[in-house]
């Protein structure tokens, strides 16, 4: 079971990737549109990426729900438990 | 008693292809007066900057003849050669008869096979696979395939998430026989469990005639509306809809494995790919299948996006003109197309640049 940590810096790398966020940038209280100017096309392809990285599915209306990282590694940690 | 069954040739290749864009420029400019939006807004959202809107007279019929007279003088034949004609649209707006017959009989080919399908944005792959199909069962020799829609006949431009995108056009081509293999196998197939992501609003038999809404004019539709918002003409006349960001996953990610199968199904690996001509659907949809497909820097990708809107099932042919019109593509070229939309349905396949 991977800690909290791990999965954030999972999901930084992600975020990186797909809208060039920089990772030390991606901290948990962080909101995706707001603090990390991702789009809701980018943020369907973080969602994607996710599902693909930790083996979790996330469902599209879930995904309306994950306003920050935080919210994200918790749903990640929960459906990957 | 034997049956006698037909054979033709070998393998079959696009001889010419050939575009027809409506003469309205539209920004975005002019976008954000009918949607809460912003040129940047569009532009990093979808990669488009301008698209063409069909004038009353630039119909179906003229734009598809216009675009299949191009490609039919391209591919070096005479009309009256071709022997079928095939019509993908979902904006042809009389149901019957299919309008292929009466472009056939325009271009010439009087007395051609001629029929309409609804494939939606896969429409010209759809056609593709059939021609081809058709010129090496010997059923046709040279076949003309004509992509073309009004998309803004079927737009509600005060739609934040399609006004901006959809747009008008026709591109045709021209299917025959070759020496040397030019089409691969297509990989095709539907989805009709999200059947709901694109759709058409309304069936015909509620809607109210066009000519009671303000005219053949998007802009004089709206406006019709905005003047009596409770009328008959806000209530009834069906436009199309779509869930977007679904679309988007789907479109980016099951796609790109389309296209890769569709490439192992021809036989070539991506540093053999040389073009790469999805619908235009979204420049971000494109962005997310390349680096889903892995495929090499070199590779030249289709655009026609930014100047040119999504326009259906005449996208990939208007891309593949405009690319060999400007040099970036040459006749010859190893091209991967995919084209993929309403249904939802798909197709693919690895062909050789006319």
């Amino acid at each position: 079971m991977p800690t909290t940590e791990e999965v954030r810096s999972d999901l930084a790398e992600i975020v990186n990737e797909v809208a060039g966020v920089p990772v030390d940038d991606v901290q948990l209280d962080k909101s995706f549109t707001e603090d990390l100017d991702v789009d809701s096309l980018s943020m369907v392809e973080i969602i994607y990426a996710a599902e693909e990285k930790f083996g979790v599915s996330i469902p599209d209306e879930e995904s309306k729900n994950l306003k920050t990282v935080g919210d994200a590694v918790a749903y990640i940690e929960r459906a990957a438990s | 008693m034997a049956l006698r069954t037909s054979s033709g040739a070998q393998y079959a290749r696009l001889m010419g292809v050939g575009g027809y864009r409506p003469r309205r420029v539209v920004d975005n400019a002019e976008i954000v007066t009918y949607i809460d939006s912003s040129d940047e807004w569009i532009r990093t959202r979808s990669g488009i900057t301008e698209r063409r809107w069909a004038s009353p007279d630039e119909t179906i019929q003229m734009m598809s003849v216009a675009a299949a007279r191009k490609a039919i003088e391209r591919a070096g034949i005479e009309p009256g050669q071709v022997d079928t004609v095939i019509v993908s649209t979902v904006t042809h707006l009389i149901q019957t008869p299919a309008i292929a017959t009466t472009i056939a009989t325009e271009l010439g080919a009087q007395g051609a096979a001629a029929f309409d399908i609804n494939a939606a944005c896969a429409g010209f792959c759809y056609m593709v696979a059939m021609a081809d199909a058709l010129v090496r069962a010997g059923s046709s020799k040279y076949v003309v395939v004509i992509g073309v829609e009004r998309l803004t006949d079927l737009t509600d431009i005060h739609d934040r998430s399609t006004a901006f995108i959809f747009a008008d056009g026709a591109g045709a081509a021209v299917i025959g026989p070759s020496d040397v293999p030019a089409i691969g196998p297509v990989v095709w197939g539907s989805d009709g469990e999200q059947a709901d992501l694109i759709t058409q609003t309304e069936p015909w038999d509620t809607a109210i005639p066009r000519h009671e809404r303000g005219g053949p004019d998007p802009v004089a539709q709206a406006a019709a509306v905005a003047d009596d918002p409770e009328g008959s003409a806000a209530a009834t006349w069906p436009v199309l809809r779509m869930n977007g960001n679904p679309v988007f996953k789907w479109a980016s990610y099951a796609m790109a494995k389309t296209a890769a199968e569709a490439m192992d199904a021809a036989g070539i690996t991506p540093e053999e790919l040389e073009v790469f001509v999805p619908h235009q659907a979204n420049n971000r949809i494109t962005d997310a299948m390349f680096r889903a497909l892995k495929l090499p820097e070199g590779v030249v990708i289709a655009r026609d996006i930014v100047h040119h809107g999504n326009t259906s099932a005449a996208s990939i042919p208007l891309a593949i003109e405009t690319l060999l019109e400007s040099g970036e593509a040459r006749s010859g070229q190893t091209a991967l197309t995919i084209g993929f939309g309403a249904g939802l349905v798909y197709a693919g396949q690895v062909i050789t640049l006319p």
